[in-house]
């Protein structure tokens, strides 16, 4: 098995996984450097190319799997997530990977995303959250910002959003992870780490829509606000952030709080060390809750990894066990099982 | 002792008995027990549940009788009798449910214990049908059950409320007495059942007895039955239910197609008991998922059937009408699933533990596009393991959803069944393509059927999905010829199947005045219906269709050699539809929801008015 797995880390390169379908995104659209950051990954993940599946529902982003020259599945909106379960669950050894949209997942396929992340399910789920429903050409989703004005909205939306990442953790997905197109090489590790977790891995990517939503996080995304409105979450590292470093997250009860480093009231101890694999989720939900508010930088990274048995893992084991009880099912015994009797001829 | 001589008994052909009580008297476990016993003496038997959608709906109440009706016989028989010969009414709302129900002049056993002024006041009954007059002209034997069962357990060291409960076991002795059954089998039954609550098995067993020498002892009962064992073809048998075979089927399937079997599935009424059974089987390696919906239920067999499984999904109407848009991404991809759909009473929530046929349309026209399945019909409780076998076997050789419909009445009705050995069931496999030479995901074999190609094989990867497909190549095709060719191909490789089942084969002549035509689960109504008319002198055929989509191939031959065609249906007149618009055919439809199956007399009134006097 190690062996093989060498082998093919030598083998493949980012060209192995690009599909011969021309990309059919808008130019400029935020997915092209999502899938050029998968396609630099993959080689890396050490994992053979016929095991990796791609399982995607509708919307723009869901074509992603035409575009890989790996196994896919673009199915019905939605209904991702619980294609992969089944998947998974019949076919333990494969890297199943999820593509979706902010409507897809957050809206028609809610259900199956809170389930799969309850249940623990391993597969990789990778939300392209453009606060839009692309596809549709433009209506507000269920990530999108209150009053927002789009064509299903000319007075501006009054939903309520969404927090993704807080509705994963909630749900107790075991990996929860944000990133961004615009910052290739975080993305690629958060990527990375996604593909190497064990259970539920799921990363939202904040994707620019240049069509009906540009610009949506440009205040996170460009060089000149980005220090100053983005935190990088990293384990067992203070929560510093800013131009110069100079500020840092502190917690006054459950709120966060944005101090000074600089006029020597606090100092690099007072600032609250991320720790993603804390057995309790609170910390994470609190920190991922820093992105509705506008006056503390919006977290990037890994917000929480817990490792713990995976749905088809249970399954397996189960299976195993009752087999080791049981005796390997016998289809003859099986028929003439029950309340059975004699009648001659 | 001395009065077993003097009770006469009487050798009876066929005799049907209804037990019934409140909820919690343990009717169904009564009824269970009897057939059973019954069962293993060599009768044939049929038997139907009649129990209420509310799991605690309140005592006493009408809402609250269950009921448990099975025939016996020493011929074979079909069906679980039309009018009761012998009540067992445990309080007054059960007598007053199925009194309309039983034959005039039929035993009624009654439990007077029940029968209070509050017992009626809940029954919602005037005044008390003992005494009133109401059963003139019935044999009504009252019994003081509750008295005499804490009489004969009073030294049990059990519960007062244990005591009661124990009831429903001395109804069942008596009901052992009166037709000369054994005890033992129950007996036995309940030593294993209590292995760890040994007082509550020995007060059951006490129960049991008390009942038995009850009958034995008084001569209250006139009369004791016998009714001989049935000439059945020789082998090894078992009782089997619907829901039991169905998901013994899809095991054996496994077995014979070396696929690993996987349900995802929602618990609904009628069809939970398929998704208990397969979930017990993992050491046959049956992968079982306990989805969040009926929708996560069909995706997730669809993601196991992309990955090789033999997938399938089970629920009952509201649950299939939910499958709809991804049954749709079945037929698009073309992957094998078999959607079970054990059919109940409609539309909305409707009548979850009755019996209806009323999905027929449903399960042939209802999705988006054109989307056509294969569509199987399960006749009777053990024809649902041939039926699911049939359903994998369609589906993986022709690459195709099938939906297979069985339905309230045969699914947790029961049956002797004949039991095959695994040597004698069929294999099948739809080898998985695993040479990437020349590989297409939409090429074609000589059944227009697709690879199977499953993720983790080298070198065959490639995308499906929902967006219609190029044929051979299957990448996306928006081309106006090439959508017009892949509705055609998929109408086409559902068509083809009818080369691949047998012919539908005529009970009686081959042609005449009348045809009787039925699917699903009214077979054995409709067989006893046809055999009892024909007794009296009516010439009529029958044929009974298990494939609907598409019908056997020389179905339009057999219609036409018939004057009249009948076709009852436990919905308002759907194959009835489907024949019309495919044979162009008239029909004489014969419709009636009751939630129940049909009555056999009911049907060969039909008959009989339609063949008139031609019966000389
Ligand atoms: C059952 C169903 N309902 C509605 C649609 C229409 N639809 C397609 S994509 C989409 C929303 C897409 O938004 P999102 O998931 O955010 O993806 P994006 O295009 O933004 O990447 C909708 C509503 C559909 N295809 N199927
Ligand atoms: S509409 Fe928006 S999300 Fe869709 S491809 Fe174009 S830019 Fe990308
Ligand atoms: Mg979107």
């Amino acid at each position: 098995m190690t062996n093989k797995i060498n082998v093919n880390e030598m083998k493949l390169t980012p060209k192995d996984f690009k599909s011969d379908q021309d990309v059919r995104w808008c130019p400029g659209c935020g997915d092209y450097s999502i899938l050029a950051q998968v396609q630099r990954v993959f080689p890396t993940l050490g994992i053979e190319k016929e095991n990796f599946v791609w399982v995607s529902g509708i919307g723009c982003s869901s074509r992603f799997p035409y575009y890989m020259d790996t196994y896919g599945f673009h199915s019905i909106h939605g209904r991702a997530p619980a294609i992969a379960t089944g998947l998974k669950i019949a076919h333990p050894e494969l890297s199943v990977w999820v593509a979706t949209g902010d409507g897809d997942l957050m809206s028609i396929g809610g259900n199956h995303f809170i389930h799969a992340c309850r249940k623990n399910i391993d597969m990789k789920m990778l939300l392209f959250n453009n606060e839009i429903y692309g596809l549709t050409k433009g209506q507000y989703s269920p990530t999108s910002e209150r009053g927002k004005i789009t064509k299903s909205s000319p007075y501006g939306s009054i939903d309520y959003p969404f927090n993704p990442t807080s509705l994963a953790l909630g749900s107790n997905a075991t990996f929860v992870a944000r990133a961004m197109d615009r910052d290739p090489k975080h993305l690629q590790k958060m990527i990375e780490r996604a593909g190497k977790h064990k259970g539920m891995a799921f990363l939202e990517i904040y994707q620019n829509c240049v069509i009906f939503n540009d610009k949506a996080f440009d205040e996170l995304t460009e060089k000149e606000t980005k220090a100053e409105t983005t935190i990088y979450l990293e384990h067992d590292k203070p929560m510093i952030f800013g131009k110069e470093r100079d500020k840092g997250i502190i917690l006054e009860g459950f709120e966060p709080k944005v101090v000074s480093l600089k006029d020597g009231k606090y100092t690099e101890d007072d600032i609250i060390k991320h720790n993603e694999t804390d057995e309790s989720p609170v910390r994470a939900f609190i920190l991922s809750h820093m992105t509705d508010d506008p006056n503390l930088p919006t977290p990037f990274g890994v917000f929480r990894q817990v490792l713990k048995e995976t749905y088809n893992e249970a399954l397996e084991n189960q299976i195993t066990t009752v087999t080791e009880k049981l005796g390997k099912g016998d289809l003859e015994s099986l028929l003439f099982s029950g309340n059975t009797w004699e009648v001659k001829g | 002792m001395e009065n077993e001589k003097t009770t006469p008994v009487e050798s009876l052909d066929t005799v049907t008995v209804m037990f019934a009580g409140d909820s919690g008297d343990g009717m169904q476990l009564t009824g269970t027990q009897f057939s059973n016993t019954t069962a293993s003496l060599g009768n044939d038997l049929n038997t139907l549940p009649d129990y209420p959608a509310e799991i605690r709906a309140p005592i006493g109440t009408i809402y609250g009788v269950s009921g448990f009706q099975l025939k016996f016989s020493s011929t074979d028989i079909h069906t679980p009798g039309d009018s009761p010969d012998v009540l067992v009414a445990m309080n007054p709302a059960a007598l007053k449910k199925y009194l309309p129900t039983i034959k005039k002049g039929a035993a009624i056993v009654v439990n007077t214990d029940s029968f209070k002024a509050k017992d009626l006041k809940l029954a919602v009954l005037d005044s008390n049908p003992l005494e009133d007059g109401s059963l003139n002209g019935y044999k009504v034997y009252e019994v003081p059950i509750t008295t005499l069962t804490k009489e004969a357990l009073k030294d049990c060291e059990i519960s007062a409320k244990d005591v009661v409960r124990s009831k429903n076991f001395f109804a069942l002795g008596m009901m052992y007495w009166m037709f000369s059954r054994p005890m033992e089998p129950t007996i036995k039954w309940l030593d294993q059942k209590f292995k760890n609550k040994p007082e509550i098995a020995k007060a059951n067993k006490k129960a049991l007895k008390a009942g038995y020498y009850y009958g034995d002892t008084t001569e209250i009962f006139t009369t004791r039955y016998e009714v001989q064992p049935a000439k059945l073809p020789a082998g090894t048998y078992r009782s089997i239910s619907g829901n039991e075979a169905t998901a013994i089927g899809f095991v054996a399937a496994s077995v014979q197609s070396g696929h690993q079997l996987y349900l995802g599935s929602y618990p609904i009424t009628p069809a939970s008991d398929i998704l208990h059974y397969l979930t017990k089987y993992k050491n046959f390696g049956v992968k079982t998922f306990q989805a969040e919906d009926e929708i996560a239920g069909i995706a997730s067999a669809i993601g196991a059937a992309f990955g090789g499984s033999l997938a399938i999904t089970t629920t009952s109407g509201p649950g299939l009408a939910l499958k709809t848009e991804a049954a749709g991404l079945a037929v698009m991809t073309e992957l094998p699933i078999v959607i079970v759909n054990v059919q109940r009473g409609g539309p909305s929530t409707g009548l979850p533990t009755k019996t209806e046929q009323a999905d027929l349309l449903q399960a042939m026209y209802g999705r988006n596009g054109e989307s056509p399945v294969a569509v199987l019909a399960a006749s009777t409780p053990s024809d649902c393991f041939y039926m699911a076998m049939e359903a994998s076997r369609i589906a993986m050789k022709f690459m195709v959803p099938v939906i297979l419909l069985t339905d309230g009445y045969i699914a947790n009705g029961t049956e002797p069944w004949r039991v095959p050995h695994e040597s004698e069931l069929p294999k099948f496999n739809h080898e998985l393509e695993t040479n990437p030479e020349g590989f297409q995901p939409y090429s074609r074999d000589e059944n227009l059927s697709r690879p199977w190609a499953t993720p983790g094989t080298p070198g065959l990867e490639h995308r499906i999905g929902g967006l219609e497909k190029a044929n051979i190549t299957g990448n996306v095709s928006y081309e106006p010829e090439n959508h017009d060719l892949m509705c055609k191909i998929r109408q086409e490789k559902i068509e083809k199947i009818a080369l691949d089942i047998s012919d539908v084969v005529v009970d009686g002549e081959e042609e005449g005045e009348l045809l009787v035509v039925g699917w699903g689960g009214t077979s054995g109504t409709l067989t006893e219906a046809v055999t009892r008319a024909r007794q009296d002198g009516f010439k009529v055929s029958r044929i009974h269709l298990k494939y609907i989509n598409p019908f056997p191939k020389n179905l339009g031959d057999v219609l036409s050699k018939f004057d009249k065609i009948l076709v009852p249906e436990i919905n308002l007149g759907q194959l009835s539809k489907i024949l019309r618009s495919t044979y162009i055919v008239d029909t004489i439809q014969f419709n009636k929801m009751r939630g129940l199956p049909f009555k056999i007399n009911d049907v060969k009134e039909k008959i009989e008015e339609i063949l008139g006097g031609s019966n000389d």
